[in-house]
């Protein structure tokens, strides 16, 4: 990978990691508020069903963390178990695959 | 020879820690998370079923933790966007405590609201 | 008068303590007590120093687990209880038991881009540096680097990651990119950028914790990732 590719990896985590601040104070208010009374599917559904605002919150959400956490994991694995080159770099990317896909497909099981 | 505990034992090594193990455990914790929120997609049933099943107190244990595993890689990472973005001299450490005590009063917060 | 318990790496990479009794003396430094071993209780002991005033960089070791300059390091400061343990720097191979081998953390520097590559000559008249330019400033901070190599014995990152160019190195990359007399900056950013560089470091701080002369490595790694992401959006890297 080359040196400036690995500068965007670093940017790109970092960039995320901005977006992914502001999600996670609006995530953790939600979930403060939301565990009052208890939990219940009626409520979340209620609240996320045919909302394009919490749509789009989520999707961007989903987004930022399938960039950030992988580029994470990429540095903890290089580090701890000296794994480096392109098999290392594969594996992260289907990482941040998984993520979206599952990300994406619990946004649309709520909002739809 | 690498160095050991009595060389990393200073504040901002332990945040580093914090950060590390809190980014490990949150994103081993994300697949289980879209799993869970994704049996919405068989019917609302399903998902109350799923939340049920997390009313029982071991669990409730464990959510808490993620509140504050949560809680504290944010906090933690605004100090470091801070420590990489600005230019700073000598209130590295003070950053440190407000994301401790943000941490805190965030976990307190979501306890309080539980019961 | 009381004496302390010494325990000494003898050895390469493969070695063990050796414990020896030594006089404690009042204002008495680390390299005393090493200096004191070596003149009167074990003359095949190996060491290095020179000036033993803090200025030449070259009595560093680990003392009690973590790496100071020996010379300046007070004997009261860092004992824990009557017992110090004296071990060579970390992340650096061995030679014999207190002396590394410094290769790797000078071919650093000069990996790094640590030389001067100035762009007058001695008929040019002499550059003028405003002393309270931002520029200035930022060298003024990192300028007394004495490469005693404690910061790079500190690192984990070093240890974790070899190739690693790790604190000092960087530090005087930072000092030069801003020396605006350096004709050298793209080559610099481009040497010390990416995963085996700036962008590696996990700002632990434990070279900003040990410097000995105060100075903060984190923020000049800190200052160098910010300037090599701009070079790299200018497609300069």
């Amino acid at each position: 990978m080359s040196t400036r590719s690995q500068v965007y990896l670093w940017a790109a985590q970092r960039l995320s990691a901005m977006v992914l601040a502001l999600c996670v104070v609006v995530h953790l208010i939600t979930l403060i508020y939301a565990v009052r009374g208890g939990l219940s599917a009626a409520e979340i559904l209620g609240r996320t069903q045919g909302s394009a605002v919490w749509a789009a919150f989520y999707t961007v959400f989903v987004l930022a963390v399938a960039i950030h956490a992988p580029v994470g994991l990429r540095a903890i694995l290089a580090e701890t178990f000296g794994w480096r080159g392109g098999l290392l770099n594969i594996t992260v990317a289907a990482v941040a695959l998984l993520i979206a896909v599952l990300g994406l497909r619990a946004v649309w099981a709520v909002i739809a | 020879m690498k160095n050991d505990w009595r060389s990393r034992n200073h504040p901002a090594w332990w945040a580093f820690l914090v950060h590390r193990v809190s980014g490990v455990l949150l994103t081993l914790f994300l697949p289980l998370h879209f799993l869970t929120l994704a049996t919405a997609l068989q019917g609302e049933a399903r998902l109350e079923a799923t939340l049920r099943w997390i009313d029982q107190p071991i669990v409730k244990l464990g959510e808490v933790i993620l509140v504050l595993l949560l809680a504290a890689h944010m906090t933690g990472g605004i100090r470091l966007l801070m420590l990489e973005f600005m230019p700073w001299r000598d209130w590295q450490k003070s950053l440190l405590a407000v994301a401790a005590g943000l941490t805190l009063a965030v976990g307190l917060a979501f306890l309080l609201n539980l019961t | 008068m009381s004496t302390l318990e010494v325990k000494v790496w003898r050895g390469g990479e493969e070695g063990e303590f050796q414990r020896f009794e030594v006089p404690r003396l009042e204002s008495q430094t680390v390299l005393d007590v090493v200096t004191h071993i070596q003149r009167h209780l074990d003359p095949t002991l190996s060491y290095r120093f020179a000036c033993r005033v803090g200025m030449c960089g070259s009595c560093a070791m680990v003392v009690n687990g973590r790496a100071r300059w020996t010379c300046r390091t007070h004997v009261a400061d860092v004992t824990d209880g009557d017992s110090l343990e004296i071990a060579p720097l970390k992340n650096l191979p061995v030679i014999k038991d207190l002396v590394t081998d410094m290769r790797d953390f000078f071919d650093k520097w000069a990996a790094a881009q640590g030389q001067f590559h100035p762009t007058t000559t001695r008929k040019d008249d002499f550059a003028r540096v405003e002393p309270e330019s931002p520029e200035r400033q930022q060298v003024d901070a990192g300028i007394e680097c004495i490469g005693c190599g404690v910061c790079y014995s500190s690192c984990d990152v070093v240890s974790w990651n070899p190739e690693y160019l790790g604190p000092a190195a960087m530090n005087r990359a930072w000092t030069l990119l801003n020396d605006v007399r350096d004709g050298a900056n793209e080559e610099r950013l481009a040497a010390v950028a990416g995963d085996a560089g700036c962008h590696a470091c996990h700002t632990h701080m434990t070279c900003t914790e040990r410097c000995p002369k105060q100075i903060s490595p984190t923020a000049a790694i800190a200052g160098l990732k910010r300037a090599a992401l701009k070079a790299a959006l200018k497609g300069k890297l």
